[in-house]
């Protein structure tokens, strides 16, 4: 199965959408509770990523069998230092992003816990692309 | 301990989706800090927030949490009931800070 969803950037009332819908598609194909919140909590990280600090992205969702892989690309400023911004607690996020309590640099940490693969290929001044695999078991 | 219980013992206001109050509480989570409670909080979980906006009801629908309840007297924005009864997960409110409520539900559900 093949899904599709767009996020814009800044849309925050917008924010997890993409991350309800496909965690309802893996209730109903009786996917483990466990593996669901994995996907769940990775897939709305790197979605509010994009509303939080690109421009507008794409996310792709591949589902089968054995597990679903997850591409978001976006168009956006890009991250200049790929390990600065994996380290818990590195935020560069606005005064008003932080005010709503987003900003608190756990979000990649987040995606990297709890995913089998992640990558993250990134141009500065261009965009972003995060790579996310899990398994079903 | 149903979220009713709790909402009545510390009398808590229920600003909507009251058929989640007979929803089966099994802790709670303080964090005003949406990725903190994304990867932290807990099926079945309060969460203590003074955050009003409906990215708190993404989250906690999301991780399938038992309620929100909203400290200080502060009020949830108009869109977060909308989906707060959209997604049944009740929203309640105290006039109580982070602190004394935290220490008073975990009294509660000891
Ligand atoms: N898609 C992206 N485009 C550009 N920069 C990004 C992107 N995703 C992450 N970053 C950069 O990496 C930093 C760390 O991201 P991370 O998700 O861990 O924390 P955050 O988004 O700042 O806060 P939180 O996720 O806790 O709300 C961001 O502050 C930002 O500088
Ligand atoms: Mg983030």
């Amino acid at each position: 199965m093949n899904l599709e969803y767009k996020v814009e950037g800044g849309d925050f009332t917008s924010a997890g959408l993409a991350s309800s819908q496909i965690k309802k598609i893996l209730k109903q194909l009786n996917v483990d509770p466990a593996v669901i919140k994995r996907v769940v909590i990775a897939l709305y990280e790197a979605e509010v990523n994009i509303v939080a600090h690109a421009y507008r992205g794409v996310i792709k969702a591949q589902i089968d069998g054995g597990g679903i892989n997850l591409t978001l690309e976006d168009e956006g400023p890009g991250i200049p230092d790929v390990e600065m911004a994996m380290t818990p607690g590195f935020s560069t996020a606005s005064k008003a992003v932080r005010e709503m309590g987003f900003g608190a640099g756990m979000g990649l940490p987040n995606i990297s816990e709890n995913a089998d693969d992640f990558k993250i290929d990134t141009i500065v001044g261009q965009g972003t692309t995060l790579r996310i695999g899990i398994k079903f078991r | 301990m149903k979220v009713k219980d709790v909402a009545q013992k510390l009398g808590l206001e229920v600003y909507s989706a009251p058929e989640g109050l007979e929803r089966e509480v099994t802790g709670g989570y303080t964090s005003d800090l949406l990725s903190d409670v994304m990867g932290h909080a807990k099926e079945g979980q309060i969460w203590i927030t003074l955050q009003t906006h409906k990215n708190i009801m993404a989250v906690a629908s999301l991780r399938d949490l038992a309620a929100i309840i909203l400290v200080k007297g502060f009020k949830p924005d108009a869109d977060t009931i909308e989906l707060s009864a959209q997604e049944g997960i009740p929203l309640l409110g105290t006039k109580m800070q982070a602190f004394e409520l935290s220490g008073s539900l975990c009294e509660l559900l000891k």
